[in-house]
């Protein structure tokens, strides 16, 4: 444990030399170096302490409140997530050294990371923040990492200050994340009531009453859920986490919104006590809900960086009903199967880090080789960043959960836990169950088609624009930096088995049961989870079909096809003629639209125009899409419109006389005074 | 104690109380000034009292600061005060009579009903005295918010302050500490007060509350 906290104190002084020699050219490389070092510390003792059956190390440090003081705490669940934090603060540090090289050499980068604000100071204190949330172990210590995350990875989001868009997204990020940090204020403050003890422990042995207990469960997904990026509280995720730097933007995607789900499991699973069936429907029917309208919108988008944000909205929601489905169980005391879905929540939990990094790496890359993040201006990179285009490619299969990537192993984890709702006694968690089971398919499905759309966009067909056509492959140290989320990607959806019994310490921790209790047959390739429907699932049979199905195709191919030679223009949609490439080809909205003719009219209010001018006018048509987003219409405005109107009737009271400032306090103590004695009675 | 004594206790406690509700009732300034005379006399006496059957000798000295600065100092100061500006003329209570008075009893009604409760455990005395007192700052509190007159404002303060040497005295064992420094404290803010009375006139030939609020730069 003292290993941890210096870590996080290296990371700190890190900050501090980052701020100090910002000036050096020397500082990227120490404050990035200095980060993966103190990452990879970290990750390296929370997989071994994990494989050594469930760490528990435990700290007081002797700050924070002097009644208090900061309880330190590592159990089998931070752990699991430690090496989440870490692994994504490893990749990201890889790749921002060579993404704020790059963008300090060109000296013209759209989005130049060293030109604007602060980064390299900013960018350890965030790693570190994350880091003390998930090893907190009393409300205040939590409450103040927390806050501290959330300033740091906003202050990161300021950095590029210079972009128009930012201001107003740096605004709605400050106002959200005070808006969750109120919310789990309120539901530690309840949490604690009982005995006035801020200790997890504390609270842990005293578990609220039932009315308590619900409106934790209230407050918790209202808190934590505004940072996960929950529907309808999503609204400053798509905004935020594009307008950072790109390897930031990973880290607030990929790993902070872990850092929520964390939050989420340490209170409903941890400090809660036994759950109440319908805390897993509540929480499953925003999973849901999420997860359906996290896709729709990121199928609308042709920024590729909010196209990405809004993808984690989804996989998000998909680790929400894994949760919802988890607490269904834990109540209804069918352990193994919780813990089923639970291992499925984790696993995602990992499974998104890597892939939401590595799609967001790459993102960053294209955006140094480009200097676009809009898709309609990208196109045939394939050609020009082959690596990049393979890497991609894997992020891209591995987040559609198609096998034998780890997306898949997720994903059907989560379908195995689903199928088992038939053993619940309660029919609406039956009915609920089946629906929710459904809105992930469509989900799923729609992902695919969503990353498709991106991957065909940006990397095939023919550049759309000079800066795509005359991209050049990104430095060595950001393909490594993909290179290894990937990697990792393609290992733990063929072998998950081992991964899934690293997380068993905490699955006992939590639900006190591991997700293969009850099978006797377990070797370490097949992944075979006990449930009701008894499924089992190989990864290496799975590469192996695969593969063989490949070369039997490209072989076919290459030995039948005709070889007779054919010239025409790729994408050419039937002209021929002069190169039509930048603008008959197939582009990002024309593959969204079916889609958003399917969904968009109803739910976003979607309205294509087309401005077709008269004919013998040689000015060309334009077809232009309006969308709305109904969080905003539902939620947002309606509140900002209360806020205003408070905010006016409260300004009045600027204006008050001394003697009415008098009434008001004289009057403020007579009621707190009515209220002592109303409540001694 | 004997019975003797929480009685005399009880009823100079009373006395203060009666007192306040006396201020609240008052119409002209130097009435005002006199009653409020009077309250700090029934201080001292309860101070003496408290002193004298609690067997308390540092009590006498508080009785002695209450006898000079309250009942002497501060009234005589106010009354030159309110003849100096030519005020005693002045009636200005800017809530009705009637409707204080109503005020003020419910006051009482919720003090009492707030600290007899709370202190289930203390002595009979400690409990009476609380309650008393409490009603004096909070009626206190309702003479300040309504009297549009400043010297009013500044008798309400006063008044405030009574209240509190009366929670002071009724519990035993407050070290003499305390009420010295509240009463000093008192004895700065009226000194303040006086400053800013004289201040407030010369610059704008009012002590009306009313009349000043207009002069503020950001009311319309």
């Amino acid at each position: 444990m003292g290993l941890v906290v210096s870590a996080i104190a290296f990371l700190f002084a890190v900050a501090v030399l980052g701020a100090a020699a910002k000036r050096l050219p020397q500082a990227s490389t120490v404050v990035y170096g200095g980060t993966a070092a103190a990452c990879a510390l970290i990750a390296l003792w929370a997989a071994l302490r994990l494989a050594g059956g469930g760490p528990d190390a435990a700290l007081v440090l002797p700050v924070g409140l002097p009644w208090i003081q900061a309880h330190l705490r590592a159990d089998a669940l931070s752990a699991v997530f430690l090496i989440v934090v870490n692994l994504g603060g490893i990749t990201a540090s890889l790749f921002g050294w060579g993404y704020e090289r790059a963008h300090h050499d060109s000296h013209s980068g759209p989005q130049g990371g060293s030109q604007d604000g602060p980064v390299l100071p900013l960018y350890p204190l965030f790693l570190a923040g994350m880091n003390m949330v998930l090893i907190a172990a009393d409300a205040f210590t939590f409450l103040l990492s927390w806050e501290f995350m959330s300033l740091a990875s906003w202050l990161l989001v300021l950095s590029t200050h210079r972009e128009p868009e930012t201001p107003k997204a740096a605004r709605l990020y400050i106002i959200m994340a005070s808006f969750g940090t109120a919310c789990l204020l309120l539901a530690f403050g309840v949490l604690a009531t009982a005995h006035g003890d801020y200790s997890f422990a504390a609270i842990r042995d005293h578990a609220p009453a039932a009315g308590a207990a619900a409106l934790v469960v209230v407050l918790i997904l209202l808190g934590a859920g505004s940072k996960a990026g929950l529907v309808p509280l999503h609204v400053w995720l798509p905004l935020a986490h594009p307008a950072a730097p790109s390897h930031v933007s990973a880290l607030m995607s990929g790993v902070m919104t872990k850092v929520a789900v964390y939050a989420m499991i340490r209170v409903l699973f941890d400090l809660l006590g036994e759950p109440d069936w319908w805390w897993g429907g509540v929480t499953m029917g925003f999973g849901a809900l999420t997860a359906v309208m996290g896709v729709l919108y990121a199928l609308m988008q042709d920024d590729v960086k909010r196209l990405l944000a809004y993808s984690t909205v989804e996989n998000i929601g998909a680790i929400v009903i894994a949760l919802g489905l988890a607490l269904v169980f834990k109540a209804a005391h069918t352990p193994v199967i919780a813990a089923l879905a639970l291992a499925a929540a984790l696993l995602h939990v990992v499974n998104h880090s890597l892939f939401k990094s590595l799609l967001f790496f790459a993102a960053g890359a294209m955006l140094t080789a480009t200097g676009s993040r809009d898709l309609n201006r990208l196109g045939g990179l394939i050609h020009r960043m082959p690596t990049t285009a393979v890497l991609a490619l894997i992020g891209a299969t591995a987040i559609s959960a198609l096998p034998p990537l780890n997306g898949f192993v997720g994903e059907w984890l989560l379908f195995q836990a689903i199928l088992n709702a038939p053993a619940l006694s309660e029919w609406s968690l039956k009915i609920e169950i089946a629906v929710v089971g459904a809105a992930l398919a469509l989900a799923t499905a729609l992902a695919a088609a969503c990353f498709v759309r991106l991957y065909g966009i940006a990397f095939l067909g023919r550049p759309r624009s000079r800066a795509a056509g005359e991209a050049v492959e990104v430095g060595r140290a950001m393909r490594l930096g993909m290179a290894v989320p990937a990697v990792l990607c393609v290992v733990l959806g063929v072998l998950p088995t081992p991964l899934i019994r690293l997380f068993e310490p905490a699955l006992r921790l939590l639900v006190e049961a591991g997700p293969f209790d009850g099978r006797a047959y377990q070797p370490w390739f097949w992944l075979a989870p006990t449930s009701a429907i008894g499924n089992s699932y190989n990864g290496l049979i799975m590469l192996v079909v695969i593969a063989l199905l490949s070369v039997v195709l490209v072989l076919g191919i290459h030995r039948k096809a005709s070889d007779r030679v054919r010239w025409s223009i790729p994408w050419g949609c039937g002209f021929d003629g002069p190169d039509p490439a930048a603008v008959t080809q197939y582009t990002a909205s024309s593959f969204g639209q079916p889609i958003r003719r399917a969904f968009g009219s109803t739910v976003f209010r979607a309205r294509d125009h087309v401005d077709m001018p008269a004919p013998g006018d040689t000015r060309p048509a334009r077809l232009s899409v309006t969308w709305t987003d109904p969080a905003w219409v539902v939620v947002v405005e309606p509140l900002s419109r209360a806020v205003g109107w408070l905010a006016e009737k409260a300004n009045r009271l600027q204006f008050l006389t001394i003697r009415r400032y008098l009434t008001l306090m004289f009057l403020a103590l007579v009621v707190l005074l009515v209220m002592v004695a109303v409540t001694q009675r | 104690m004997s019975d003797l004594g929480y009685d005399v206790a009880h009823m100079l406690g009373a006395v203060v109380l009666l007192m306040s509700f006396a201020l609240l009732y008052q119409r002209r300034l130097f009435s005002l000034l006199n009653v409020f005379t009077m309250q700090a006399l029934a201080l001292t006496a309860t101070a003496a009292w408290q002193a004298y059957s609690h067997g308390e000798p540092h009590l006498y000295i508080t009785a002695l600061l209450t006898l000079v600065l309250k009942a002497i100092l501060i009234p005589v100061a106010l009354h030159r005060i309110v003849v100096k500006m030519k005020i005693h003329r002045t009636i200005e209570p800017a809530l009705g009579i009637g409707l204080t008075m109503v005020a003020g009893v419910s006051l009482v009604t919720l003090s009492i009903l707030l600290v007899l409760p709370v202190t289930a455990d203390a002595t009979a005395l400690t409990r009476e005295n609380l309650a008393l007192s409490l009603s004096v700052v909070l009626l206190g509190l309702l003479m300040m918010i309504s009297r549009r007159n400043a010297v009013s404002q500044v008798v309400g303060f006063m008044s405030i302050e009574n209240g509190l040497i009366l929670a002071a005295v009724g519990v035993a064992g407050m070290p003499l500490v305390v009420e010295m420094s509240v009463a000093f404290s008192v004895m700065v803010a009226f000194i303040i007060f006086g400053i800013f009375l004289f201040h407030i006139r010369e610059r704008f030939d009012t002590l009306d509350m009313q009349k000043i609020e207009s002069f503020r730069g950001e009311s319309d």
